[in-house]
């Protein structure tokens, strides 16, 4: 298979679905780099998860829902976050801890949520989310609406006891529901190889008697094909299904990271799948857009970032005297 | 119109009264449908109201606490069961770090408003897996609200509140309590949470119970009338959130405490309910040490003899309350 372009557009996708998409990818990775930045400068505390290298995986997937339907994110959640069409202005200020942000500065970028928008939290704790979504999809049936629930998790959850419980019941309850593994080959420093012992994740899902399909998370084309397929089964069938999407993370697990457990010319290898430019060549070669066409995208990716911070850096941090509001309803 | 319900019939009535007012509310657990519930809190429910609303679960505890976080999540109004409060523990991971923390991490922007019924307690003869009194584990946990009735009026009139509630509360119910009887009002009606009832009024000793606890005081209390003795009792109710006015103004009233609970003493609910004692005002009238009577710091055992001596009875309660009423500690 090619790794410098994607698979071709599909005839549904114009030029718009195409600009979006490539705009979602260079915004994503823009706002990780940016956030990495702050973190450095000491305007971001706590730690964080970076996706930079996976944009594809987000982007795709999340392309193939409508905007009502909903997600569950991961500890690794910036990129679905946007995706999912957050504002950035919320996303900075809650990653500074500032009041106007998403979660009144109370999550940071490991429980950042948007319930409104649809995203019903990045989360915590591997596989923690995987269990919510049997719920979602099962009151989602049963308020006989046509969303779905599209669940994000990694290959490391996929090891967890929550994986399998949640499966199984949404594949006996015939929930509408996608489960959709990011596989960046490791769960902080152990190998996907070292951790299970089959090929493809997706090889479980027949376990659940429930459909899995494996795709080159680093086209945005591909996942985006597969996961349409498993969203029309759950909106259609209500069958649940998973997807995996093999990728890798550039960056180490969190900021403790020294990569130890990998070398730099696996990571240099990985780079030259980068899901961005093989997009942009994609997109070049198609003839959709020109070389500076390409560069204008990228261009207001990154000043809605700039905007986004200088948002952030002007807002107000909480008030201690409301420190207790919202442990309980 | 009042008649005489079990203990076990008021939550069942409770739980139908509740669906039949609000579609959101259904059922879900272990064997709840055709089987009843293990102990026949349920039975009967799935004809009237189906299989789509009192839904049998695989085994997979944690799955059952994550699909009524998610339901909760998106509007709906669960109410889990599981089996035993031990199993409780496999539950945890979506009870503590999700469903408890979605709120206050969410910056307030989410509600999770379920119900997770268990009962708790030994004297069964099931030994160490299936007798245990884990209460205090979630009375620790901000974010959740921690009910345990002791008669079927409180039982039904907590229930029916608890699931209108809008935060996840762990509704623990007594299992040798399922078969005691009671008048209970046919029509719905709420007991507010965190509002604590006097069984027993009285001047001489304040004697605080929780769960099986309440009826073995009563008996106890009835036992040293006879003697002359005056004794009060307090039931909580709601562990989470205390009236503590109720319980202050008692101790102050009498001058004398005695906590008793069936969990194992160290770090049970009883150290929670003598810091609250000690710190108020009521600790001027205090003329005894605050006196806890709990279960012993073991796991319960087989053997009716050994299951008996582990936790209090009632003349384990008479021999304590008789030490603090005629001065003797």
């Amino acid at each position: 298979m090619a790794i410098n372009t994607t698979q071709p557009l599909p005839d549904h996708w114009g030029k718009d679905d195409a600009r979006k998409a490539l705009k979602l990818m260079h915004t994503i990775r823009g706002f990780e780099e940016k956030a990495e930045q702050l973190y450095m400068l000491g305007k971001i505390h706590g730690t964080m998860h970076l996706s930079i290298g996976m944009e594809a995986s987000a982007v795709g997937s999340i392309l193939a829902l409508k905007p009502d339907d909903y997600i569950l994110s991961t500890h690794r959640g910036h990129g679905h976050c946007i995706a999912k069409g957050a504002d950035l202005k919320l996303m900075m200020a809650e990653f500074m801890g500032k009041e106007a942000g998403y979660c009144r500065g109370r999550g940071g970028s490991m429980h950042i949520a948007d319930v409104e928008g649809g995203n019903l939290g990045a989360n915590g704790v591997v596989g923690g989310g995987i269990p919510i979504a049997v719920g979602v999809g099962l009151g989602l049936k049963m308020q006989k609406t046509d969303k779905v629930i599209l669940c994000f998790f990694g290959d490391g959850a996929a090891n967890t006891g929550a994986f399998h419980e949640a499966l199984n019941m949404t594949a006996i309850y015939e929930l509408p529901v996608v489960f959709v593994c990011e596989n960046n080959q490791y769960a902080m420093s152990f190998s996907v190889q070292d951790a299970m012992r089959i090929e493809e994740i997706s090889l479980r899902a027949a376990g659940y008697g429930m459909k899995g399909v494996t795709v080159d998370g680093n086209d945005v084309v591909a996942v985006h094909q597969a996961v349409s397929e498993a969203v029309a089964l759950a909106r259609d069938n209500h069958a649940p299904s998973l997807v995996e999407s093999v990728t890798y993370r550039w960056r180490g697990h969190s900021k403790s990271d020294a990569n130890r457990y990998r070398t730099s010319e696996e990571i240099e290898k990985w780079k030259q799948r980068d899901p961005i430019q093989r997009f942009a060549a994609t997109l070049l070669k198609e003839n959709l857009f020109s070389q500076a066409q390409l560069e204008e995208i990228e261009q207001a990716a990154y000043a809605d970032i700039e905007a986004a911070v200088a948002f952030a850096d002007a807002c107000e941090e909480p008030d201690i005297a409301g420190i207790e509001e919202g442990v309980y309803a | 119109m009042t008649r005489e319900l079990t203990y076990l019939e008021a939550i069942r009535e409770a739980l139908q009264q509740e669906m039949r007012r609000d579609e959101r509310v259904f059922l879900v657990g272990e064997d709840v449908g055709t089987y009843g519930g293990a102990f026949g809190v349920s039975l009967g429910m799935i004809d009237e109201f189906g299989a789509d609303r009192v839904i049998d679960t695989p085994i997979s505890e944690l799955g059952i606490a994550g699909l009524i976080t998610g339901a909760a999540l998106i509007g709906m109004r669960p109410v889990g069961e599981i089996m035993f409060m031990d199993f409780i523990t496999i539950a945890s991971e979506q009870l503590v770090n999700q469903a408890a923390k979605i709120r206050f991490m969410f910056g307030g922007k989410a509600t999770v408003p379920f119900v997770l019924r268990t009962p708790s307690g030994s004297g069964t003869g099931a030994a160490g897996q299936h007798s245990q009194s884990l209460e205090n584990w979630f009375v620790h946990i901000p974010g959740i609200k921690v009910v345990a009735p002791t008669t079927p009026y409180d039982a039904k009139g907590l229930l029916i509140q608890s699931i209108r509630d809008d935060n996840p509360v762990m509704f623990i119910e007594t299992k040798l309590l399922y078969k005691t009887k009671g008048e209970v009002p046919e029509e719905p009606y709420t007991i507010p949470l965190g509002v604590a009832d006097i069984k027993r009024p009285g001047k001489d000793l304040t004697i605080i119970a929780t769960q099986i606890m309440v009826k073995r005081a009563l008996e106890a209390a009835d036992e040293l009338a006879k003697e002359g003795w005056d004794i009060e009792i307090i039931d909580p109710r709601t562990l989470k959130p205390l009236d503590t006015e109720t319980i202050i103004k008692s101790v102050i009233k009498t001058g004398k405490v005695l906590i008793v609970h069936e969990a194992a003493k160290t770090g049970g609910y009883g150290g929670e309910l003598a810091g609250v004692i000690a710190e108020s005002e009521a600790f001027d009238y205090l003329e005894a040490p605050i006196i806890r009577l709990a279960g012993r710091d073991m796991p319960i055992p087989y053997n009716r003899n050994l299951e008996y001596h582990t936790v209090p009875q009632v003349e384990d309660i008479i021999a304590k309350a008789r030490l603090l009423l005629e001065g003797k500690v």
